[in-house]
């Protein structure tokens, strides 16, 4: 066994070519450094003037006079119960997306059947129809008088629309294609390899997800989760045409912004508004922070 | 017999894998299935670890029918072409996983880890992860991961196929000698077959999805089946109709009687072997030897010379009744 040491060490990793090591580049991946510098001054000024100075204005506005403006909106018992709804719905929002999400990409990526291409369209439909379509689709869906469901659940007690459930399945449903496109892409690229190789070792297949598949895709899954917990938070037409707007009762933060702008309340709305902003903007930071490099 | 395939069928859509296959692999021996690619002969490995399943037929392992079983009830050690580490564990956790999943003591998972790393030699990146290894190594893994949890067949998909050819020699030579050490059965499929000879205690060549012959490398080399057969396990040429190795041939100046007449095309040394191309009838024969003994011929390009099978070696197909040699014909034009 003595001679089978050289095996070890004598497989050489790539090694730099020697345009590498002579530090050439070709030189057509080099533009002139004045069209680098238009690029660069283009695509940061359009972020600027798209993303970072709108949304910075809220921030000053709400400011404005300190943590006044905040303080009141936290101190008016329609805000907060707001706030609670809202949260309340994106988080088991959430919880349904990952069961769901992390499933229907598992059937997407690992299953062959008839249809499959259709289902993978219409997972994206949420995303190219207005929610105000959804939420109109969910009322004729559920609604008491001729609703195809609506009738039925209402008869045995169970009230969907301008009550939670509505409001979560709207949520539901517009952010369950950001969590499984978020999931797909990374499953496809790990390919079957391991999963046959742990089943192969042993593995049923609830161990072999659970150890192998899952730790596969956990990025995948965390960024999935605040994305869809991001858009839950902010989702407003599809709620606004379910929820009924019943201050303290079905008005979702999104809502009550709209609310009390429109009743001139402006400081509490940039509050509230900026408070949203402000969590889904923390869950992105706290992801991308955490996320190790090599998975960017 | 260990491994025991009987009349399995396969198709993926219209494609047949693989058509009544019926084969017995036996214990203790390193069997190579050796074919071209889309061949089947990776479809019947998965089908015999369970990866995939026949549409018809019977695969038994140790006696016991498994044709139905799932892969984890099969006792098999798998091994693919590229490597499929875990890549979010360690090699020592990799190596580990199927002996955990079978819930063994601590103690005992880690004993048998240190005996397999060693094995393998990789006790020094035991705690690497799979991405921090080369190629040769993170196949080593992957066998003692296989290995770990003392499977009743190993089956190995390609196993070198990923690797440079250095390497590849490197590690055929090893797992030989690993299969000498560890004797389990295995079988191994491959597409080359220098590495099927060099390895198997058996091979089983498959093609278009039928088995065209099986055997010792050496009753393959010696006494090959068919045409496919002998034409797979290296270079072979035509001559009056008959299938015969180049090196197989032997050339004359002058007719030594019973052989075919020629004038040589086209001479082409590579190393210690020359290859000489000669035009007989309407056939284009190729002949190889040693730099020496072309020498010695005093033949050239544009000369008659005289070709036949040395005595006793392997040629497939029916000798046409053609030509003994008739020099008035010659030369033959084109």
């Amino acid at each position: 066994m003595t001679d089978m040491l050289l095996l070890d060490d004598s497989e050489p990793f790539d090694a730099p070519s020697p345009a590498v090591k002579l530090g050439k580049r070709p030189s057509r991946n080099r533009s002139p450094r004045a069209v680098r510098y238009v690029f660069r001054f283009l695509v940061v000024g359009y972020l600027f003037m798209v993303v970072a100075w709108p949304v910075s204005l809220v921030a000053k506005q709400t400011f404005a006079h300190g943590l006044s403006s905040i303080r009141e909106a936290l101190d008016d018992p329609l805000v907060t119960s707001a706030l609670r709804l809202t949260a309340y719905v994106s988080v088991v929002a959430v919880i349904i997306n990952l069961v769901f999400g992390v499933g229907m990409s598992l059937i997407l990526v690992r299953r062959r059947f008839p249809g499959r291409r259709i289902l993978s369209a219409l997972i994206d439909l949420p995303l190219s129809v207005s929610p105000v379509v959804v939420g109109l689709a969910l009322v004729l869906t559920y609604n008491r008088r001729d609703g195809f469901f609506g009738k039925t659940l209402e008869a045995h007690g169970y009230k969907i629309l301008f009550a939670n459930p509505g409001i979560i399945m709207a949520t539901v449903f517009v952010s369950l294609p950001l969590m499984i496109r978020e999931i797909v892409p990374v499953l496809e690229e790990i390919g079957t390899d391991q999963e046959q190789a742990a089943r192969s070792l042993g593995a049923s297949p609830m161990q072999t997800f659970r150890r192998i598949t899952l730790p596969s895709i956990k990025w995948a899954v965390v960024y999935g989760v605040v994305l869809s917990l991001a858009r839950a938070l902010g989702e407003f037409g599809a709620v606004k045409i379910v929820a009924g707007n019943v201050a303290g009762k079905t008005q979702t933060a999104t809502l009550i912004v709209e609310q009390t702008y429109q009743d001139f309340h402006q400081d509490t709305a940039y509050a509230t508004s900026f408070m949203l902003a402000f969590v889904a903007v923390a869950c992105i930071v706290v992801v991308t922070i955490i996320r190790p490099k090599e998975h960017v | 017999m260990s491994i025991e395939v009987r009349n399995v069928n396969k198709k993926f859509g219209d494609f047949v894998a693989l058509d009544d296959v019926s084969v017995n692999i036996p214990t203790g021996q390193l069997t190579a299935l050796l074919g071209p690619s889309g061949g089947g002969k990776s479809t019947l490995l998965r089908i015999i670890a369970g990866l995939e399943f026949a549409d018809t037929g019977l695969v038994e392992i140790e006696g016991q029918d498994v044709t139905h079983l799932p892969p984890q009830k099969r006792n098999v050690g798998f091994v693919f072409q590229h490597y499929a580490a875990f890549k979010h564990m360690s090699v020592a956790r990799n190596v580990a996983f199927g002996i955990e999943i079978r819930k063994r003591p601590k103690a005992e998972v880690k004993a048998r880890v240190a005996e397999l790393l060693a094995l393998v030699h990789l006790t020094q990146f035991a705690d690497r992860l799979p991405g921090q290894l080369s190629g040769g190594q993170r196949q080593r893994m992957a066998l003692a991961r296989a290995l770990a949890v003392e499977p009743t067949v190993l089956l190995l998909d390609e196993p070198f196929g990923a690797l440079d050819s250095k390497v590849r020699k490197e590690l055929r030579d090893w797992l030989r000698r690993l299969h000498d050490e560890v004797s389990v059965t295995t079988v191994l499929v491959t597409h080359d077959q220098d590495e099927a000879l060099e390895v198997a205690d058996e091979i089983v060549v498959i093609n278009d999805g039928r088995i065209e012959q099986i055997g010792t490398p050496d009753q393959l080399y010696d006494a090959p089946a068919n045409e496919f057969v002998m034409g797979f396990l290296g270079p072979v040429t035509r001559l009056r109709g008959q299938l015969v190795r180049p090196h197989d041939l032997e050339m004359f100046a002058a007719d030594p009687g019973g052989s075919a007449v020629g004038t040589i095309t086209r001479v082409n040394r590579v190393g210690f072997e020359v290859r000489v191309e000669l035009t007989a009838g309407d056939e284009a024969v190729l002949v190889t030897m040693t730099r020496t003994h072309y020498h010695a011929l005093g033949l050239d390009v544009g000369a008659t010379a005289w070709v036949r099978p040395a005595a006793g070696a392997p040629t497939v197909g029916n000798p046409a009744r053609n030509p003994v040699a008739d020099p008035i014909s010659e030369p033959v034009p084109g």
